[in-house]
């Protein structure tokens, strides 16, 4: 069905999309590339010339670097865990007979579509403020001492706040691929008198690999960019600067632009190590 | 499933499903309920659930306080213009792409989304000088750009995905009977895609109302859109959970009902068409 001149009206047709992504993707890009290779400090006498690799090299060996790498780490491996080992166990409730499951559908897919200043202020303020919070009026009712926790216990707060956000985006997903599994199958375990657990392992879980490994991926991409929720609540302080957050500091609030570039160039790589597999699962989806 | 089950295990189930929905529902129920207390009452301790004096007081103060009206209005032009202009651009892409394959349509499509991924921060910079130079720092018409762009992927994968299900033999039966390609369109086409096309446009508008990164690096005070408005909100002063907790529930009540409305379609265009 495709003619010649179909075909050229096609590339016509994608030939805005194709061009505007381009120029979106190469020239900040390239002008991110540049910038890495030279001093550059807008504030502080602009642009001063070649330094080859020494932003890349001074990138690294700052001191702010590896604990910055750490705690990007810390970040995307316990909010992945939290989510994914709650969300295929919620996936499995919610699959479940039972009145008003629209209803708890509903409830439980709200927090996606709240926005990241939103959470991360209200988990701040209303929840994990030490005086009126309500972490704090729960503590004193257990007779127990309130805790500071975006300051005593950093961490653990924002990868909370973090895992609220994208339980929802967990669970939906594998909601959807549970439904999808032939509940024949289930039923013929049943007869067969497999143990629950045993059903769980052997049927459900390889069911679940695929969406579960989207669902990692995905979310490993977003992890990696977290931004807003640092910015509210911690500002990078309290061992919470991840990699995104310490590029973003260096070249917007200490304007050294080329080393925050060479930053930049590290967080691309880092992000495509990571894109690859999952183009790979993508892609191989387009086929059938 | 239609499995059977005793009335005794779909009680369990409900209570159990009930109660977590209403556990991770709770921050967002208990900012609802704070935005019509009195600022003390917001902080009274024993924590008061439900019986306080209810006001309209803090989306007053609010509203007067903030020129809420300003940033609600970009949010509404920066997640309605990307989207509308993405579409736009997208629709005839993803068209092309789903009914004329060739060889190198699964690359494109791969290369698209390779663009989503470049993170922000590694073209932070870039971009803020572009917008410098450009004269769009801080305007509406930047960031809708930014937004269509961002969410551009997003827009022609799910779309690409929508069209690939309306079945070419359709097409040739209208042909056969003599369609010209403008009835084609019109008639047979355009009616089954706008389901894909409708549910397209409501998620992007949801990524672009919440994105939180460009928003905020991009704007100052005239184009500042909601995310912006709520983070000016981020160092206390005095007591201020109840008028917190009004302008949280004006910023994200318009989202939440929307986003109800495009939970499955929620699932495709998030993973790109790979799980449905």
């Amino acid at each position: 069905m495709a003619t010649k001149a179909s075909r050229s009206a096609a590339r016509l047709m994608m030939a805005p999309a194709v061009v505007l992504l381009l120029g979106w993707m190469l020239v900040p890009l390239i002008m991110t590339l540049w910038f890495s290779f030279r001093t550059y400090l807008p504030l502080r006498g602009g642009d001063q010339g070649w330094t080859g690799f020494d932003n890349y090299v001074r990138f690294v060996t700052s001191s702010s670097f590896w604990p910055a790498v750490q705690t990007t780490l810390v970040i995307v491996l316990s909010v992945l865990i939290i989510t994914v080992v709650l969300g295929v166990l919620l996936a499995m409730l919610l699959d479940q007979p039972m009145w008003g499951q629209g209803v708890v559908r509903i409830l439980v897919i709200a927090p996606f579509f709240v926005m990241p200043t939103v959470s991360a202020l209200v988990w701040k303020n209303m929840f994990m403020d030490p005086v009126n919070g309500l972490f704090a009026h729960l503590w004193r009712f257990f007779g127990a001492e309130p805790v500071s926790w975006l300051s005593d216990a950093a961490m653990p707060s924002v990868i909370m706040i973090v895992s609220w956000q994208w339980l929802p985006f967990a669970t939906l997903i594998l909601l959807t691929a549970i439904q999808s599994l032939d509940s024949e199958q289930l039923e013929a375990a049943e007869m067969d008198g497999a143990p629950k657990l045993k059903q769980f392992f052997y049927i459900i879980l390889p069911h679940l690999g695929r969406a579960i490994t989207i669902v990692i991926l995905i979310q490993t991409i977003f992890l990696l960019a977290v931004f807003a929720e640092i910015f509210v609540t911690t500002g990078g302080a309290f061992g919470t600067r991840t990699l995104s957050y310490l590029i973003f500091q260096r070249v917007l609030e200490s304007q050294n632009v080329g080393l925050g570039s060479a930053g930049g160039v590290y967080a691309i790589i880092l992000a495509n190590i990571v894109a690859i597999f999952l183009m790979r699962i993508v892609g191989k989806n387009l086929d059938n | 499933m239609a499995r059977a089950v005793t009335p005794r295990r779909k009680l369990i189930n409900t209570t159990a499903a009930w109660t977590v929905g209403l556990l991770i529902f709770f921050p967002i129920l208990w900012t609802i309920l704070t935005s019509f207390k009195t600022e003390g009452q917001a902080i009274a301790s024993p924590p008061i659930f439900l019986g306080f004096d209810w006001t309209l007081e803090n989306y007053q103060t609010v509203m007067e306080r903030s020129n809420y009206a300003r940033f609600l209005w970009n949010s509404i032009i920066i997640a309605g213009g990307s989207t509308i202009i993405g579409l736009i651009i997208a629709v005839p892409a993803a068209w092309s792409m789903a009914f004329v394959p060739s060889r190198r349509t699964k690359d494109i499509l791969l290369w698209m989304l390779s663009t989503k991924m470049l993170p922000a921060v590694g073209v932070l910079y870039p971009i803020y000088l572009l917008f410098i130079k450009m004269g769009l720092l801080d305007s509406r018409a930047g960031l809708v750009i930014v937004m269509m762009l961002i969410n551009l992927p997003i827009i022609i994968w799910m779309l690409y995905t929508y069209f690939r299900e309306i079945p070419g033999e359709i097409l040739e039966a209208a042909r056969m009977d003599g369609a010209t390609l403008k009835e084609e369109v019109l008639y047979i086409l355009t009616p089954m895609a706008i389901p894909g096309i409708a549910s397209t446009m409501l998620l992007n508008f949801i990524l672009a109302w919440n994105e939180a990164f460009w928003t905020l690096n991009l704007t100052a005070v005239n184009a500042a859109p909601l995310t912006a408005f709520i983070a000016s909100y981020s160092s206390p002063e005095g007591l201020f959970f109840a008028k917190l907790s009004a302008a949280s529930t004006m910023a994200i009540a318009p989202i939440l009902i929307l986003g109800w409305f495009s939970q499955k379609q929620l699932v495709r265009g998030l993973t790109f068409g790979a799980v449905k």
